[in-house]
C-alpha cells in the first residue's frame, strides 16, 4: 500500500520533470530538471530493490555527468534564443512522434499480459550490492574490464579533444631534454696561445684629457 | 481498487515507455540545440535502465542490473566525449546550432 503510493508519487514527479526537461526555455533549468529526474528515478529503483544502482545513479549522473552538462552550458556563450526560434513549429511533429512511440509500446505491453508477472522470490542472504559484486567479478569479468577500457578511452579522448596548447606559454619538452648531449651544447676550441703583449705606456695627462686614446684592438 | 494494488511489472514498463516517448519528442522539439539533444538522450537511457531494472526485479535475474551497470558506464563515457566534441565545435564554428554544422555537406 505504502509502496504503491510512493510509486505513483515518484512516477508523477518523474514524468512531469521529464516533460519540463524538453520544454523549458533555459538549458540550465533543463539540466536542473534532469537532475530531478535522476533523483526520482533513483527512488523508483530503490522500490525495485536495486540499491547499488540507485546510489550509483545519484553519484555518477547527478554528481558527475550533470555537473559536466551544467559546466559546459555555463562555459559556452550561446545565444539560446536563436536556437529556439522555430520551437513552436516543431511541436506537432514532436507530439506526433512521441505519441506514436507511446502507442507502439502500449500495444506491446497491453498484448503481453505483463501485469501478471509476479515478483521472483528475493534471494535470501546476500544484499543487492553483494549479489551484484558476485556476478560482476566472476561471470561478467571480461565485460567489466572492457567497461574499464571504455572509461579510459573516454578520459583520454575528452582531454585530447579539448586540450589546446597555448603559443605564448613556455614549457619544457622532456624528450628534447633527454636527447640533449654535452657535445651539442658546448664547443671546445683549441686556440694557439699568443705572446703576451707589453703593457701600454701610461698616456700623457694633457693628451688623455683632450682626446682619449682609442681602445687597443682586441 | 486496481489503482491502489501493488505496482506490477507493467506499471514500471509503462512509466519507462512514457519517459522514452517524452525524450523522443524532446529530440524533435529541440532539434537545433545539441546540448538539449544530449540531455534527451540521457533521459532516454534512463527510461531504458528503468525497464532493465524492472525486469531484473520481477524476473529475479541479476543480469539486468549488471547491464544497467554497463549502460551507466558507457553513457558516462558517451556524454564526456560528446560534451568535449561540443566544446571543440563551439570553439571552431562558434555555434551549436545543428543547422550550422554542414561542413561535410552531407
Amino acid at each position: 500500500m505504502f509502496e504503491t503510493l510512493v510509486f505513483w508519487a515518484f512516477a508523477a514527479i518523474l514524468v512531469f520533470a521529464g516533460f519540463r526537461v524538453i520544454t523549458t526555455r533555459n538549458p540550465v533549468q533543463a539540466a536542473l530538471w534532469l537532475v530531478l529526474c535522476f533523483f526520482t528515478a533513483s527512488a523508483i529503483w530503490l522500490l525495485l530493490r536495486a540499491e547499488f544502482l540507485a546510489i550509483a545513479l545519484v553519484l555518477v549522473y547527478v554528481g558527475a555527468v550533470m555537473v559536466l552538462f551544467l559546466f559546459v552550458v555555463m562555459m559556452l556563450d550561446i545565444n539560446f534564443d536563436d536556437l529556439r526560434a522555430q520551437f513552436r513549429s516543431y511541436v506537432p511533429l514532436a507530439g506526433a512522434v512521441g505519441v506514436l512511440v507511446l502507442l507502439e509500446m502500449a500495444v506491446v505491453l497491453i498484448g503481453d499480459g505483463l501485469g501478471t508477472v509476479g515478483i521472483a522470490p528475493a534471494p535470501q542472504g546476500p544484499t543487492n550490492t553483494q549479489a551484484l559484486g558476485l556476478v560482476l567479478y566472476t561471470e561478467y569479468l571480461y565485460p567489466f574490464e572492457l567497461a574499464a577500457v571504455i572509461l579510459l578511452v573516454a578520459i583520454i579522448a575528452a582531454i585530447a579533444l579539448t586540450h589546446r596548447r597555448r603559443k605564448e606559454t613556455r614549457y619544457q619538452d622532456p624528450g628534447v631534454q633527454v636527447k640533449a648531449r654535452a657535445k651539442d651544447r658546448v664547443r671546445l676550441v683549441n686556440v694557439a696561445s699568443e705572446p703576451v703583449a707589453p703593457p701600454p705606456a701610461p698616456p700623457e695627462p694633457v693628451a688623455a684629457a683632450a682626446s682619449p686614446q682609442p681602445q687597443p684592438p682586441r | 481498487m486496481a489503482f491502489l494494488s501493488a505496482p506490477t511489472l507493467a506499471h514500471y514498463l509503462v512509466l519507462g515507455a512514457i519517459l522514452f516517448a517524452i525524450s523522443v519528442a524532446g529530440i524533435f522539439l529541440n532539434r537545433k540545440n545539441v546540448i538539449m539533444i544530449l540531455m534527451a538522450i540521457e533521459l532516454m537511457l534512463l527510461a531504458v535502465n528503468l525497464n532493465f531494472i524492472a525486469f531484473a526485479h520481477y524476473l529475479g535475474d541479476m543480469a539486468g542490473q549488471v547491464f544497467v551497470f554497463f549502460i551507466l558506464t558507457v553513457a558516462a563515457a558517451e556524454s564526456a566525449i560528446g560534451l568535449a566534441i561540443l566544446v571543440l565545435l563551439f570553439r571552431n564554428v562558434g555555434s551549436i546550432n545543428v543547422e550550422d554544422l554542414d561542413e561535410l555537406k552531407g
